[in-house]
């Protein structure tokens, strides 16, 4: 990834805020629950969801086990195809190579189609840089490109944002972008739809260049796949005549028949419906009908790093759907934003450090940004083992070790600011490999227990800040043991 | 571009070192004991079943045999108040021939622009999917360009039942030709994006009328290339 | 049948009286209860914040504690998956980082004769009547290890039910965790706060007199949170309540 923003600050702090603001709270809360309860539902009209949840795991490891066979086959497939591919190994090779095609095109704008992979290398920005303008136009992005906000959700980006803020900055926003809001707008969200309708109309009609992500790429056949709600897709992939895809490596899949796992598992883990509203395919490009360009862009920015890893490799099976954010119970108290990436929840707290390395406060506070309830991994579609890997991942954080960076092995030192906890569980361990020593000091907690005061200093604050500590028993158990059975096994 | 190639395919390569040499992509397990089809239904239910779920997703559904087509689309354009109506160049001429809006064809030189200002459009399908209310248009001849069902606000799609009518996702997959542009609808467009309330209608159609078409038997020729 | 008691370092230290409250039990349903003392912490604090290195030789002192033992058995869901799903890992690595196979061959004996309370009772011991009474209205909290990682299903809820005078209480929003977390109750303090607040809004909404769970230190975090607010509903590990009886009420 590009690495994170300076300054971000690391996952406690941020969450500090976001726990605080009661609004937020709330709207995350219902927002949750809402999907929550009905992606159960969606889920259990399908007796062979193991089998499928299966199957689509097993098809992500296999395709990713030999990434490279079916990099080289769907390039081939999408060459026959009509298409043209280009592998970007980081985000600036993919941005110079997206914003030279979108200039030799002569256009000065273009339309986007949400996608993770665009936000992740900063592709708005880079277009900017070069005098091009970008317009976000599935609602949600609409909503947070003009209030300069960031996505705080895979699904619903701005489901931080209740209806009358969205009012608010349609009104004062749109004008600057096109057409303005119309007068006296309401904050109806039907109302609010119909003007980012008329707002984005016209630069669908208009729109020369179109850029993309997918959803699934087919080795097989070069078929690309992007589901979407609103239509703002098809018209981004259909209208313009030239597309553009800047896709993550790890979203191909071996062959068109895998489409029938993938096709049933992301509508109802997602959104929660049977199937999601519009569906587009294509491969290469057709006669007469959408772009008569069309340009792939590959793109590896670290993921070949987190290939590299045996544990954390999993998390390259991810197909976006964000049922893991919606049963999370710390994103629904922290939000989306504390993640200080665009992939926010679970799936950003063991993705984010392994693209971006745990070299930053907030990469390496992600893995601990977990209880380890592991509800992510009951509703995750491909089984990714999230505590697994959120275990892994602090294991390199606290300890270091080999890893991968930008396709080159190092080895990392241990983070910064873990030297007292790592003194600690060095002396703990040796406490609890010597029985008398810990009996010793189980003794010492027990006899002083009436000097213990009910709020402690330093780190034991964290802990009675919220809640009031255990009381200490007069005796341990292994002295009732011994006083009342003696040292009998 | 091939520098970008080379580096890519040699860190995915160094990065797979613990895939040992000899291992074939077939050789991890993909097991697909998952169903083919969801229930047991007879072709009739199969289509009950498509109608109910269509409808969930607030498509208005319609059914009618053959002779019916005619009159059921004019009602329909009209009730709507269609002055003008996009079809596609293979589109059965009798479906349309009672209809009073102005015929506008699927041009390869129409613009976006004109086409915006169509009132409705009529298409079929190429198949239909039973369990998910899913529509599935592939630029067939009865179907056209991609835009046409996209840009007019109201979309009028006639399905062929049961001949057309799939009970899975992975028997339309079966059906259906990976090198066609492929369009998946399943109900008028939506979105959730503000504090999740469903609102139909963003950019897409914001009336789907689906009409079933009874066909007995074999297609025959008055529905020929209707798919 | 050698049955061991693992009573997990925080019931050692904090929570004695479910350790007492296990043996007299299982003594009560006629098994002879072990303790050997050389056992200590099961390794999880370590593991879980990320020092697995530190977490290897508590896996041998496992199997060296138990050796014997036919089963050994922990009023602890987290300690059990503890056993049960990270000492296989930590062996397996210990293997692939040159240190021998000793921690491996270690977790391959602890993880078969490893069982939780509630799985002992139901799956070896066959009985859901314990011959407990415990005449208070009750909520039940399931663990997240115990519900996800051990897989317990309705094991507790059966064991309650049998229980006399208990009243069960449904907990709404039973399967959310209630943000202890080890130690990411002092890593994430604030998240782990509004979890807990959430958890505890709901245990006082049920009007049970008792809360109960299969681990301690969940129930730490809860009790600590709704002793804080100021609640009369007490904190009381399942233990407790299965081995109460008329004549000793206290578990």
């Amino acid at each position: 990834m590009s690495g994170t923003q300076p300054g971000t600050p690391a996952f406690p702090e941020a969450a500090r805020d976001a726990v605080r603001d009661g609004t937020l709270r709330g709207n995350l809360r219902h927002a949750t629950r809402t999907i929550r309860g009905k992606r159960a539902r969606a889920v259990a009209e399908l007796d062979d969801w193991a089998e499928l949840r299966a199957a689509g795991k097993a098809i992500k490891d296999r395709t990713l086990r030999h990434l490279d066979h079916y990099l080289v086959r769907l390039e081939r497939s999408v060459t026959a195809a009509g298409g043209t591919v280009h592998w970007a190994a980081d985000a600036a090779e993919a941005n110079r190579i997206v914003t030279g095609l979108v200039k030799a095109t002569g256009e000065r704008e273009v339309v986007k189609v949400k996608s993770m992979a665009t936000q992740e290398i900063g592709l708005n920005e880079a277009l900017e840089a070069e005098g091009v303008r970008a317009y976000e136009t599935d609602l949600a992005e609409l909503i947070v490109q003009l209030g300069r906000d960031r996505p705080s959700h895979t699904l619903v980006p701005a489901i931080h944002r209740n209806r009358g803020e969205i009012r608010d900055v349609f009104a004062r926003e749109m004008a600057a972008w096109g057409r303005p809001a119309p007068d006296g707008l309401t904050d109806r969200p039907a109302d609010l739809a119909e003007a980012a309708r008329l707002h984005l109309r016209e630069k669908f009609l208009r729109a020369g260049v179109g850029i993309s992500g997918a959803n699934f790429m087919v080795a097989e056949t070069g078929t690309l796949v992007v589901v979407e709600s609103e239509g703002n897709g098809r018209m981004c992939l259909t209208l313009p005549e030239t597309l553009i895809s800047v896709v993550g490596i790890e979203k191909v899949v071996p062959t068109w028949r895998d489409l029938e796992v993938f096709l049933q598992l992301l509508p109802r883990s997602s959104t929660a419906e049977r199937m999601n509203p519009y569906t587009t395919m294509w491969t290469g490009t057709a006669d007469g009908d959408g772009p008569r360009a069309f340009h792939l862009v590959l793109l590896d920015n670290g993921r070949t790093d987190t290939l590299a890893d045996e544990v954390g490799r999993q998390a390259l099976r991810c197909i976006r759907c964000s049922a893991c954010l919606n049963v999370c119970p710390v994103y629904e108290r922290a939000g989306g934003h504390a993640y200080g990436s665009v992939y926010p929840g679970p799936i950003g707290a063991i993705l984010s450090p392994q693209l971006r390395g745990t070299g930053s406060a907030v990469d390496a506070s992600l893995p601990y940004a977990s209880s380890l309830c592991g509800a992510c991994t009951d509703v995750c579609p491909v089984a990714i083992d999230f505590p697994e890997v959120l275990i892994h991942l602090r294991e390199r954080v606290v300890q270091g070790g080999e890893a991968t960076r930008n396709g080159v092995r190092v080895r990392l030192r241990p983070a910064k600011g873990h030297a007292a906890e790592r003194a600690a569980m060095r002396a703990a361990r040796w406490a609890l490999d010597h029985p008398a020593a810990l009996r010793a000091g189980q003794r010492l907690v027990s006899r002083t227990r009436r000097l213990h005061p009910a709020r402690l200093p330093g780190p034991g604050r964290a802990w009675t800040d919220a809640r009031e500590l255990p009381e200490v028993p007069p005796e341990p158990f292994r002295d009732w043991w011994r006083r009342t059975r003696g040292d009998a096994r | 571009m091939s520098d970008g190639r080379d580096r890519v395919l040699a860190r995915v390569r160094r990065a797979l070192a613990d895939v040992p040499r000899g291992e074939r992509p077939g050789d991890v397990p993909v097991d697909r004991s998952y169903r083919r089809a969801h229930g047991e239904r007879t072709a009739e239910e199969t289509v009950a079943l498509l109608a109910a779920n269509l409808a969930e997703y607030r498509a208005v559904v319609h059914r009618t045999a053959q002779d019916g087509l005619p009159g059921l689309l004019r009602t329909l354009l009209a009730r709507r108040g269609a002055a003008s109506v996009l079809v596609p160049a293979g589109l059965p001429a009798h479906w349309t021939a009672a209809v009073d809006a102005r015929r506008v064809d699927d041009l390869a030189a129409s613009t976006a622009r004109e086409l915006e200002a169509v009132d409705s459009v009529v298409t079929g399908c190429a198949v239909a999917v039973a369990e998910t209310g899913t529509l599935v248009l592939d630029g067939g001849p009865a179907q056209g360009r991609r835009r046409i069902s996209l840009l007019p606000d109201h979309h009028v799609c006639v399905v062929r039942v049961p001949d057309q009518v799939v009970a899975s996702v992975p028997e339309a997959l079966e059906r259906l030709d990976p090198r066609r542009p492929l369009t998946w609808i399943s109900g008028p467009s939506a979105t959730s994006d503000i504090e999740l309330e469903r609102v139909e209608g963003v950019h897409g159609p914001r009336t789907l009328e689906v009409v079933l078409l009874e066909v007995s038997g074999t297609p025959d020729a008055a529905t020929h290339g209707g798919g | 049948m050698r049955v061991a008691l693992f009573v997990t370092c925080v019931n050692d230290t904090l929570y004695p009286r479910t350790g007492r409250a296990v043996v007299r039990l299982l003594e009560r349903l006629g098994v002879e209860v072990g303790f050997p003392a050389e056992q200590s912490c099961c390794g999880q604090p370590q593991y879980n914040t990320g020092y697995r290195r530190e977490a290897e030789p508590l896996v041998r002192r496992f199997d060296r504690a138990f050796a014997g033992y036919e089963y050994v058995v922990t009023p602890s869901g987290s300690c059990a998956a503890m056993v049960r799903d990270a000492y296989p890992r930590i062996g397996a690595e210990a293997a692939a980082e040159g240190r021998g196979t000793e921690a491996a061959e270690a977790a391959a004996r602890a993880v078969p004769r490893t069982y939780e309370l509630t799985e002992f009772l139901v799956d070896v011991l066959g009985v859901t009547d314990v011959g407990a009474c415990f005449p208070h209205t009750v909520t039940y909290h399931p663990t997240c290890h115990g519900l996800r990682a051990l897989g317990l299903g309705d094991r507790p809820r059966r064991l309650l039910s049998r229980v006399r005078g208990l009243q069960l209480r449904e907990l709404d929003g039973a399967e959310e965790c209630c943000g202890f977390g080890g130690t990411f109750a002092v890593k994430n303090p604030d998240v782990s706060a509004a979890m807990g607040a959430d958890k505890a809004r709901a245990v006082e909404a049920t009007g049970a007199e008792a809360v109960c769970a299969v681990d301690n230190s969940c129930l730490a975090h809860i009790g600590g949170v709704l002793a804080r607010r100021g609640s009369r509903v007490r904190a009381v590990h399942l233990a407790e309540i299965l081995a109460a009886t008329e004549e000793e009420p206290h578990g």
